[in-house]
């Protein structure tokens, strides 16, 4: 599901695709830590997806409100719109 | 055991297929189904706990979030076909490439190691409940201020717009272009539509 | 008195800076004063402290006085010294005092010259050079002041140096004492280093000590120094450049070239003579110099139309005479007839000069005639120096000097260099007769303007005259009078061997060797009279038969001297200078040096080496370029980069 993840964040051009992606592979390395956690029957893998839990909450809240900036800006999701920062 | 694979199964489809698709809320609605099948996953691995939350937190919240936005944004028809025409084939080549390879070293080192069963143990609320609030208890405080600074973020970020939409539209026509300025005044000089 | 023997040479050379540095602005007079007063009071001096010497001796017959020291380097400890002997007391009367005289003709004769502060500047330092010379105590003093008088000796003889003969001519003289003058370096370096010092006497001493005669060393040193006394003296082969040097003004030619400068040789050896004796067959080079220069010079003598030449050979062949004295032992007969020789020789050039003035600068014989009509005192005083140089018996002081040396030959040296000294009287004899015939006897061919010479050039005649003729008096020989004051003065320092005991059974006693001379003397003065008075058309008929012309051509060339080292030194050098006309040193460099270096440099034509700097920096801008374009800005592209950094670090870790 990372590698899935990994596919989608490269290879779509639209930022919500790209969050979206973000979403998926962070789910997955969840999934990790709680297989992880279900094997040595410790409660440390459930707390870890509990953070992740939390981080992309906060993420996705601000990366969203980002998104909507960008596109009363540019007008459009492009993703490759973001290049200023280019050398 | 079966049940496993098979909610892994659906699990993976839902996701190829939310990568996939062109439609934004259709990519929702498979992502949601993905995670669906990953909260049933959490659950046969003894996980209730989890699973709930995925299920309340990631599909519920975050998702919803994620469809407010993308109504919000009102893509529409336009959007689909220029989706179509990012998404060409080709692209697809490299990052699978990369993907696969990743794939590949990840099994390799799961096969190193021996696999147990799956569902070994449940380990309930009341146990994760303690374990947080005992050795975690500080990356649950820090996760808060986490949350709020992203509340905080989010909630700047967001309501901005209408006010300062206006005010800079009249000082920029007012005092002309502003030097260096952030973000947000210098794109308000652009037309729309201009990728 | 005797401290002030240090201001003989110095009231000279001071006299000398004065007149070079503010000389163009003394008035005549002034310079005059300056240069003619220095002289003599250096004279004054000469003459008071000789008084002292002779009537209260110094213990040893000898002073020195060490005025300060020269450099003390090494084995070398030169002290400034100035050595007072009899030897040294007789060089300096002779050359203050006949410089006085010198110096004085020469503030009427000069007169007329532009330089005339110049003059006077250089016949002083000339003066101070050839005392310091004299009173030397220590060889490398000796040779400072050599170096001096060879020096003063150039400036003079290319006095007027506006005429580039006289500069040649003054080059020529430099040239070819320099090439004794190395000879003389060598013998002092060659002193220095096996005997330790070149203080004269302990140097003589340590020679007579630690060189058995025979001596290699001794015979190279005494070679050598004879080497160089050969250049200054003028004697073969280093002869050449004295009648050539007659370019230079006739007070210079008198001073230098008759009366001092060329003596020096005859002193130098005179001073050194225990070193020759400790090599007897240098002794018996010098003779054989000697008596060769004198007969070759005569002959030379014979037959120039120039005055001053006929003058410069008879130096030269007066100066063999000495050589030859100085060659078979007879050291006080050659200072004897250096004394005399002073006096006669420097009289003949004054008046000399006298002629010349006469005739308007005309130096041919045969442009002049019957001077003695209108000239009476010029023809007078020439005449007492001509027959003091031919030897004219009893009233000349030549005679004496002339005669004592021809004895001492014979018992000393042997009868063929006898031969020869008596044949060169003859010769002297006619060539000098010959000169004042045709000049003062005879038809005027030129007509003489000018009148007789005012006072400052008559009194040194005058008084040169005189020494002329009673000079000679000083040193009676034992068969007329037995009164050798001046051997018996120099005996200290020159020993002299009674040579009549010696000798006296060996065929011949001193009155024959005078009768001798006598006689050849006068046949020269008849054979004079005959060829050039009484019957020309003799002499003529005698010179235009082909042997006589060849001969006449030959000796009025000097023996082919000056051809001869035409042809072995100069024209080689200059073709080697020729040759080196396009610096073939230089072209060497160029070819092997240069040229690779330009080939080189054209290889690198497009700048290869600097290439290899450019391509670096076009290298770093590429990777910069390529680089570059990795930071498109985009989102994806980058976390595309992270995943493959994370995948090749996984399979890193996983794989390795």
């Amino acid at each position: 599901m990372f590698a899935l993840g990994l596919i989608g964040l490269l290879v779509r051009r639209n930022i919500l695709f790209i969050l979206m992606s973000t979403e998926v592979m962070l789910n997955a390395a969840g999934l990790a830590f709680i297989v992880a956690g279900a094997r040595w029957g410790a409660a440390d893998g459930q707390v870890m997806f509990f953070f992740i839990l939390g981080l992309a909450a906060a993420e996705v809240s601000v990366g969203l409100a980002l998104v909507l900036r960008m596109h009363h800006q540019y007008r459009s999701l492009d993703a490759d719109l973001l290049s200023r920062m280019r050398g | 055991m079966s049940s496993f694979y098979l909610t892994g199964a659906v699990a993976v489809a839902a996701t190829l297929l939310m990568i996939l698709s062109l439609n934004a809320v259709h990519a929702l609605l498979y992502l949601i189904v993905s995670f669906l099948a990953v909260a049933v996953i959490f659950y046969i691995l003894g996980a209730p706990f989890v699973a709930a939350l995925e299920v309340i937190v990631y599909a519920g919240a975050i998702m919803v979030l994620f469809i407010f936005v993308v109504m919000m944004l009102n893509l529409g028809r336009r959007a689909a076909a220029q989706e179509r025409a990012w998404l060409r084939p080709a692209m697809w080549i490299g990052p699978s490439i990369l993907a696969a390879i990743l794939l590949g070293e990840v099994v390799y080192l799961l096969t190193r190691a021996d696999v147990p069963a799956p569902a070994a143990q449940s380990v309930g609320p009341k146990e994760v409940g303690l374990v947080l609030f005992g050795p975690y208890l500080i990356g649950v405080e820090l996760t808060s201020v986490l949350l709020m600074g992203a509340l905080v973020a989010a909630y700047h970020l967001g309501w901005h717009r209408p006010k300062l939409e206006k005010a800079n539209v009249d000082d920029s026509r007012a005092r002309g272009a502003s030097p260096g300025g952030d973000f947000v005044r210098a794109g308000a000089d652009r037309s729309p539509g201009t990728p | 008195m005797r401290s002030l023997l240090w201001l003989i040479p110095a009231i000279p050379f001071f006299s000398a800076l004065l007149l070079a540095v503010f000389g163009p602005r003394f008035s005549r007079r002034s310079v005059a004063l300056f240069g003619v007063g220095s002289i003599g009071l250096s004279a004054l001096i000469a003459l008071g402290i000789a008084a002292d010497f002779i009537a209260s001796p110094p213990p040893n017959h000898r002073d020195t006085q060490t005025l300060s020291t020269w450099m003390n380097v090494g084995d070398l400890n030169a002290p400034v010294a100035l050595l007072l002997d009899p030897l040294s007391l007789v060089m300096i009367g002779v050359v203050t005092f006949v410089g006085f005289l010198i110096h004085l003709y020469s503030v009427e004769y000069m007169a007329p010259e532009e330089g005339y502060s110049r003059f006077f500047a250089y016949m002083n330092l000339f003066v101070g050079a050839m005392l310091i010379l004299v009173l030397a105590d220590h060889l490398l003093l000796l040779f400072l002041g050599w170096e001096g008088v060879g020096l003063c000796s150039f400036l003079l003889i290319g006095f007027w140096y506006t005429d580039p003969n006289n500069v040649r001519a003054a080059r020529k003289a430099f040239i070819v004492t320099r090439i004794g003058d190395t000879a003389l370096m060598i013998a002092l370096a060659l002193l220095l280093t096996h005997l330790g010092s070149l203080e004269i006497t302990t140097l003589l001493d340590r020679a007579g000590q630690v060189w058995p005669i025979g001596a290699p060393l001794a015979i190279w040193a005494a070679a050598l120094i004879l080497g160089g006394a050969v250049g200054k003296s003028a004697q073969l082969p280093l002869q050449v450049w004295l009648p050539d040097a007659m370019a230079g003004p006739t007070p210079t030619s008198a001073l230098i070239h008759a009366a001092t400068m060329v003596t020096a040789g005859v002193y130098l050896i005179a001073r050194t003579h225990p070193l020759f004796l400790l090599a007897p067959p240098v002794l018996t080079a010098v003779a054989v110099i000697g008596a060769a220069t004198l007969l070759i010079a005569s002959f030379s003598a014979l037959t120039q139309t120039d005055m001053k030449r006929v003058l410069a050979y008879s130096t030269i062949s007066q100066i063999g005479y000495m050589f030859l004295a100085l060659g078979v032992g007879a050291w006080s007969a050659a200072i004897f007839h250096l004394m005399t020789h002073a006096f006669f020789k420097a009289l003949l050039f004054l008046a000399a000069g006298v002629v010349i003035h006469a005739y308007h600068g005309e130096q041919n014989l045969f442009q002049m005639g019957g001077l003695r009509r209108t000239h009476r005192f010029t023809f007078w005083i020439f005449l007492i120096g001509g027959a003091s140089l031919a030897g004219l018996p009893l009233v000349t002081a030549g005679f004496y000097s002339k005669g004592e040396i021809l004895w001492e030959t014979w018992a000393l040296g042997g009868s063929a260099l006898w031969a020869a000294g008596v044949i060169g009287a003859f010769l002297t004899s006619l060539y000098t007769f010959r000169m004042i015939f045709l000049a003062f006897f005879g038809a005027p061919r030129k007509a003489p303007a000018g009148g007789e010479p005012g006072l400052l050039i008559r009194i040194p005649l005058i008084v040169l005259g005189i020494l002329s003729i009673i000079g000679g008096f000083i040193n009676l020989p034992p068969a007329l009078g037995d009164k050798l004051l001046l051997t018996h003065f120099l005996q200290t320092v020159l020993p002299h061997t009674e040579a009549s005991a010696l000798h006296a059974a060996r065929g011949m006693t001193e009155i024959g060797s005078e009768a001798f001379v006598t006689a050849a003397s006068l046949l020269g003065l008849f054979l004079a009279y005959l060829f050039y008075l009484r019957r020309p058309s003799l002499a003529e008929s005698l010179a235009g038969r082909p042997v006589g012309r060849a001969l006449h051509r030959f000796w009025s060339a000097g023996w082919g001297f000056d051809l001869l080292y035409d042809r072995l030194f100069v024209r080689p050098y200059l073709l080697l200078a020729e040759a080196f006309r396009r610096d073939m040193i230089d072209q060497f460099y160029d070819r092997w040096l240069v040229r690779p270096v330009f080939l080189l440099a054209r290889l690198n034509r497009h700048d290869l080496i600097d290439s290899i700097y450019t391509g670096l920096s076009r290298l770093a801008a590429f990777f910069y370029e390529t680089l570059r374009r990795t930071e498109t800005g985009r989102v994806r592209w980058y976390a595309a980069g992270l995943a493959a950094g994370t995948i090749f670090f996984l399979g890193w870790v996983v794989l390795l």
